[in-house]
């Protein structure tokens, strides 16, 4: 996206929300859901538009897990780290999953393809453990049937 | 007024008074780092906690740069427990600043000689306390820099962690708050460089149109000039000349 | 919609909901919670409605998407009512023959309904089966009536006439009816509930704030999500006498972002209730006049505590603060606040409508009522457990939960979430309410509830939980953020064999420092899994550090060695 576009759905964003500087969170999230992550320019500009410091957008920016300052893959894979899943074992598949894409958690594939990240729960505490790839739930995760899934995305 | 008793001694202080700066004005010491008269109270650090009993006999730990004086308070600030969380707190402090002097001259105080922690690299004396945002925020006006990040990964930072902040004028306030010198500036010949414990911005320096003498970063002048609604030419020369 | 001018208007809308339904209309419930949603209740809903439409089956059955009923083991959930046939495991592909056996002939279809372990035997309706035989379900038993994008469906169960009743009262006798019923924060503290309303509707202030809390952040716990996605109009309705008790006009809702279709559901809750003049201007005649706006999350465990939660909602970073002027005084924006979490808020509509006196019947001396547990980890039965307050453990892991599968035995429950405590297998007896889980060493906290078997390690529960803090701490204070850290790095070295003598002495001091010094809960409740497995489980820490063995075989202590 060409960086006067990406101010001009800032601009949108912020009417949206009255340029009102207390549900700066939620302005982000629609940031980032229209721009993919938080770039730069989109905070410079959302700073300007609220008269909200830059300082304080990037301590927020940064404080909540939420957001990304880089780029993300097409698949977003949300690896559930919670209790449940937990003692059902998802730390085997995490690892496997970090093994299979060559990257750590937090990461993304060098094509853009996927960026994993780990999730504290999804409440989907009975199929654990539990994987979130986009919209899709993959529960009941093995290390062996990490292979597999992730074959259903291109 | 208020009428208190800190560690047996009875004291009067006036209302909305601090514990800490109650026991400070009566030259009764309370160790602190992250305190700081000049902006809000934050309570980071820790390193003031006291005991207290209110007059209704209810007794806690407190923070003393926070909680404010009341009618019959009786503050404890050496006991045993006080004692104990201090030095922990201190070998916690060791192990994150080993290389701050100012960290060490309070653990010899209260007899801490190691730590017993796994000792970090990389914070370059920087402790977290945010002494330097706030009083950029709060009494510079400008949020030039601020804490990035949570938890562990907090690092106090310019944003985007470059080493530039558009806003900052260069006043080397964040310097002269920090409680450990982990920022520092240095002036020579017309620069000025802030170094913060992971950036570090350069600034031009005004010269007065009398002495020549380089008395404030040029930033600095024109954000004085802009808020106060002066013309800049006012500041042509130095305070000194200027009289 | 025209906007209803007093509760005789509601009552007449709500009369003619009601006949136009037939009771002893078919209708096919089917959970679209988050839960089944992972087993893919979508397919089986759409496969509903368009077999329904296909077989010419419209006047004779309705098809319900309703929110999560709590038994997540089992999805995809269909109830069949009036009879409340319980299918369970239900794929799309089974759809047809539901239609034309259960609707077309009367007969049920065997192989969907649930089979008891114990007995083995199949059990037909709901109500049967075990899992909700001993629960309580006041609460989360309406997710399972109602489709919860219908204001008309929460209407036909009574919605909303707690409402109407409240706002008949005075604002202190609402405060007195809830005081006397003894409603505890569901959220983790146990405050009690009107205490807080009573301090912030006698605080000065130029606005006062009301909070619904549903950022629920222990990982395993969703009972919040669940109401939320399931039943918002209940949390609304509770928001709505709550701030007419206080005297507010201004409403908050923070929701966890990670929990969409919960914020959908409440977005369209808010909608309608304004329409309906439920909320807004003048709500029901009544004069009162209240908003409430939607602010997610952005995954922060910290914003679930409620001063870093206010921070969030000001905009800036959540981290908490010294609490010495209680937000009831001065909260959000610096004026008076009362902030409860969503099951206390789901709570109150129940005490308005049927008294203090119906409610206390629940509930042991100290803690009135029901609580919702999210049962999970190595248990038979996962789900979500409505029970009264003073049943034992055993009762729900044993009789509720199913016991332990894979033949393996029980070794510890986890309660309280991430800062709570976990209890050995001697402390099954525990009557479950606020007071004696706080004696045991654990919490009642929001209602995490995660059972552990044979294989597992404690010094790894205790390094996962204290982990999960470190990554959650905000990093304001410095025990918190630096002793986390320090706890974490000691527990890995026990796991990795590389634990040595003093260890356990170290964890325990640094933990007494962390309970006295940190400036919130998160920071001092934090050593509670240290301390509760120490307390309980010393023997498996001293194994590790001394014999370099993990007795459940979880720890790779070879690991530094072999590096």
């Amino acid at each position: 996206m060409e960086v006067k576009e990406l101010k001009e759905k800032v601009k949108q964003v912020l009417q949206k929300y009255q340029l009102d500087e207390s549900v700066l969170v939620d302005i982000l999230h629609d940031i980032q859901a229209e721009c993919g992550y938080l770039p730069k320019e989109v905070l410079e500009e959302t700073s300007r538009g609220l008269g909200v410091p830059l300082s304080r957008i990037y301590s927020v920016a940064t404080f909540f897990k939420a957001f990304s300052l880089e780029p993300r893959g097409r698949h977003l894979i949300h690896v559930c780290t919670g209790t449940a899943c937990h003692v059902r074992g998802t730390v085997k598949v995490l690892e496997k999953m970090e093994q299979a894409l060559g990257i750590k958690t937090g990461e993304t594939t060098s094509d853009l393809k996927f960026t994993l990240e780990t999730v504290n729960c999804v409440g989907a505490c009975a199929l654990g453990p539990m994987v979130i790839i986009g919209e899709n739930y993959h529960g009941e995760m093995t290390p062996e049937t990490v292979g597999p899934v992730l074959e259903n995305y291109n | 007024m208020v009428k208190l008793t800190i560690n047996g001694r009875e004291i009067t202080v006036e209302e909305g008074t601090t514990i800490l700066h109650a026991a400070r004005e009566n030259n009764i010491y309370i160790p602190t780092l992250c305190e700081n008269e000049a902006v809000a109270p934050y309570g980071a650090c820790r390193l003031c906690l006291v005991e207290i009993t209110t007059a209704r006999g209810r007794e806690r730990l407190v923070t003393s740069c926070i909680y404010l004086v009341e009618e019959g308070l009786t503050v404890r600030t050496d006991t045993e427990r006080i004692g104990r969380i201090r030095r922990m707190l201190l070998e916690l402090l060791l192990a994150r600043c080993a290389d701050s002097e100012v960290i060490h001259d309070l653990a010899r105080q209260a007899s801490v000689t190691r730590t017993r922690f796994t000792k970090q690299t990389g914070n370059n004396k920087c402790i977290l306390c945010a002494n330097c945002a706030r009083t950029c925020e709060e009494v510079v006006g400008v949020a030039a820099i601020s804490l990035a990040r949570r938890g562990v990964d907090r690092e106090m930072t310019t944003p985007f962690n470059e080493d530039f902040s558009e806003v900052c004028i260069g006043c080397g306030s964040c310097a002269y708050s920090c409680p450990t010198s982990a920022i520092t500036l240095e002036d020579t010949d017309g620069t000025r460089v802030i170094n913060w414990p992971h950036n570090q911005m350069e600034f031009k320096m005004k010269a007065c149109s009398v002495c020549g003498k380089y008395w404030a970063p040029e930033k600095q002048v024109e954000y004085v000039a802009r808020t106060s609604g002066t013309p800049l030419s006012d500041y042509d020369a130095c305070p000194d000349c200027r009289e | 919609m025209t906007r209803l001018k007093s509760s005789g208007e509601l009552e007449a809308l709500r009369k003619s909901i009601t006949e136009k339904r037939d009771p002893n209309k078919a209708c096919i419930t089917i959970c679209n919670g988050t839960g089944c949603q992972a087993y893919g209740c979508k397919d089986v809903t759409a496969a509903f409605h368009e077999e329904v439409e296909r077989q010419n089956l419209t006047a004779k059955v309705d098809i319900r998407s309703i929110g999560c009923p709590g038994f997540c083991e089992r999805g995809t959930l269909v109830v069949v009512k009036p009879q409340d046939i319980f299918y369970q495991r239900v794929r799309a592909k089974d759809v047809p023959e539901i239609l034309a056996e259960t609707i077309g002939k009367g007969n049920t279809v065997n192989r969907l309904l649930y089979t008891d372990r114990k007995t083995g035997e199949k059990v037909t309706y709901e109500h049967e089966v075990p899992f909700y035989k001993k629960q309580k379900r006041l609460i989360i038993g309406n997710n399972g009536l109602i489709d919860p994008t219908s204001i008309d469906d929460y209407l036909a169960i009574g919605g909303y006439s707690a409402l109407g009743k409240a706002l008949k009262m005075s604002p202190e006798e609402i405060i007195d009816e809830v005081k006397k019923a003894g409603l505890r924060g569901r959220g983790g503290g146990g405050f009690p509930t009107a205490v807080k309303w009573e301090s912030a509707r006698q605080a000065h202030g130029d606005t006062k704030y009301v909070i619904c809390n549903a950022d629920e952040g222990d990982p395993g716990a969703f009972m919040d999500r669940s109401l939320v996605e399931g039943n918002p109009h209940s949390a609304l309705e509770g928001m709505i006498i709550g701030a007419f008790a206080i005297g507010s006009n201004e409403g908050y809702i923070y929701i966890r972002n990670e929990y969409p279709l919960a914020v959908r559901n409440m977005r369209t809750a808010i909608e309608q209730a304004e329409a309906h003049g439920l909320l807004g201007k003048n709500i029901l005649g009544s004069g009162f006049d209240f908003n409430i706006r939607i602010n997610r999350g952005g995954g922060a465990f910290i914003c679930g505590e409620s001063t870093a939660l206010m921070a969030s909602l000001e905009g800036r970073v959540g981290e908490p603060r010294a609490k010495y002027i209680h937000t009831a005084e001065q909260g959000l924006w610096g004026q008076p606040t009362n902030l409860n979490n969503v099951e206390t808020w789901a709570n109150v509509p129940l005490i308005i409508k049927n008294g203090a006196d119906r409610y206390r019947e629940i509930g042991t001396e100290g803690s009135k009522g029901t609580k919702i547990f999210s049962l999970v980890g190595n248990i038979g039965n996962t789900g979500l457990v409505e029970v009264p307050m003073g049943i034992t453990l055993r009762e729900i892991i044993y009789d509720i939960g199913g016991g332990i599968p894979k033949g393996r035995n029980f070794k510890a429950v986890q309660t309280g979430g991430p800062s709570g405590g976990v209890l050995p297998e001697s402390q099954l007896d525990l009557k479950v309410d606020f007071d004696e889980l706080d004696k045991a060493g654990s919490m009642m906290g929001s209602g995490g509830m995660i059972v552990m078997d044979d294989k597992t390690c404690m010094v790894d529960v205790a390094k996962y939980f204290v982990s999960f803090l470190e990554g959650e701490s905000c990093g304001k204070c410095l025990p918190c953020r630096e002793g986390l850290q320090q706890m974490r790095d000691i527990l890995t070295g026990i796991t990795e064999g590389c634990g040595k003598r003093g260890d356990i002495k170290l964890l325990e001091e640094l933990s007494a420092t962390l309970v006295d010094a940190s400036l919130c809960a998160l920071g001092s409740t934090a050593p509670n899994p240290v301390l509760s497995t120490l307390r309980y489980f010393r023997d498996e820490y001293e194994v590790h550090i001394k014999e370099k063995r993990c007795p459940a075989g979880v720890c790779n202590l070879e690991a530094v060695k072999v590096e």
